[in-house]
């Protein structure tokens, strides 16, 4: 049999992993969404373990909503890159610093 | 046993393609590794007997939002090389990070005190199960105003993406409603009094 924490444990993993992607890739701000899409997915998995072990289907629902608030999230980061993009031809991250004083 | 062997296989996929999203050169290649992660983790939810979440997962992410994640990416033209100049300095740190909160994360886990070792496993669902429908009443019954407010969250995303992208150049053709509206008679009707001609 397949135990609570076993699934915890690869939520722990994919989480850490997407982590490290948010250290490494930290120019690409592609990658630094398709990361926090990961961090998200790691979360939801483990909604949905503790909802079945649980034998609650209120953790379902709450992944329903982290489903519905990172589709938004991702279309509006999306959209600012792509405005970005055509502004400053460029999505490094380091490129963004009009703003400094 | 059958059982923990689709587990290793889903997780160990998940795992795999998680690693390649934050480490392969191409932006295309980390969008499609990211849609193998998600299979994967549709399949281990089917495991968990969240069978609509699961198929929500693969509709929602794999066909709505990797698609937009795939088409930004092949849309902008991205110099791959400049943005990992320097992986090389960064990975190091980013492992030593990982590695910490990992080990942190299944310290806690499977520490005997927290009472999650202990868990017992929850025997199989009947065959008559209905998980869309159970999610259905608890979503419209109990959760009814959290999912109003999830809707008006996606609204205002396609209002602002919209609002983001929209570009008006001089070719656009479309009308404006606050200059049709303020249009007055006296700019547009100019009455001339002509005299009447005589019936010849």
């Amino acid at each position: 049999m397949v135990a609570l924490t076993d699934f915890l444990i690869v939520g722990a993993i994919l989480f850490s992993i997407s982590v490290a992607g948010i250290f490494i890739n930290r120019k690409n701000v592609i990658l630094l969404l398709m990361c926090i899409e990961l961090m998200l997915l790691a979360v939801n998995t483990n909604f949905v373990a503790f909802s079945h072990f649980n034998a609650d289907i209120s953790g379902q629902v709450f992944v329903f909503f982290i489903l519905t608030v990172a589709a938004a999230e991702s279309a509006i980061g999306l959209a600012i890159l792509v405005v970005l993009f055509r502004n400053r031809n460029s999505i490094d991250v380091e490129d963004l610093d009009v703003m400094k004083g | 046993m059958f059982e923990q062997v689709i587990f290793y296989f889903f997780a160990g996929f998940l795992i795999l393609a998680g690693f390649m999203v934050i480490t392969v050169r191409n932006s295309v290649h980390a969008a499609l590794f990211l849609v193998l992660a998600f299979f994967s983790s549709a399949g281990l939810w089917l495991m968990l007997e969240a069978e609509f979440l699961a198929i929500a997962l693969v509709l929602v992410y794999v066909g709505a939002v990797m698609v937009l994640f795939l088409f930004v990416v092949m849309m902008l033209d991205i110099d791959a090389t400049k943005l990992r100049a320097n992986f090389r300095r960064y990975f190091p740190v980013g492992v030593l990070v990982a590695l910490a909160m990992m080990y942190s994360i299944v310290k806690v886990i499977s520490r005997e005190g927290s009472g999650l070792v202990q868990t017992p496993s929850i025997a199989p669902k009947n065959a008559d199960y209905n998980n869309t429908r159970e999610l259905g009443l608890a979503l419209y019954q109990d959760f009814i105003w959290p999912f109003e407010i999830a809707s008006v969250v996606l609204l205002v995303a396609i209002i602002a993406a919209i609002t983001l992208t929209l570009r008006t150049t001089r070719q656009t053709k479309a009308q404006k409603p606050e200059h049709q509206v303020s249009v007055s008679k006296e700019t547009r009707i100019r009455l001339v009094e002509i005299d009447s001609e005589p019936p010849a």
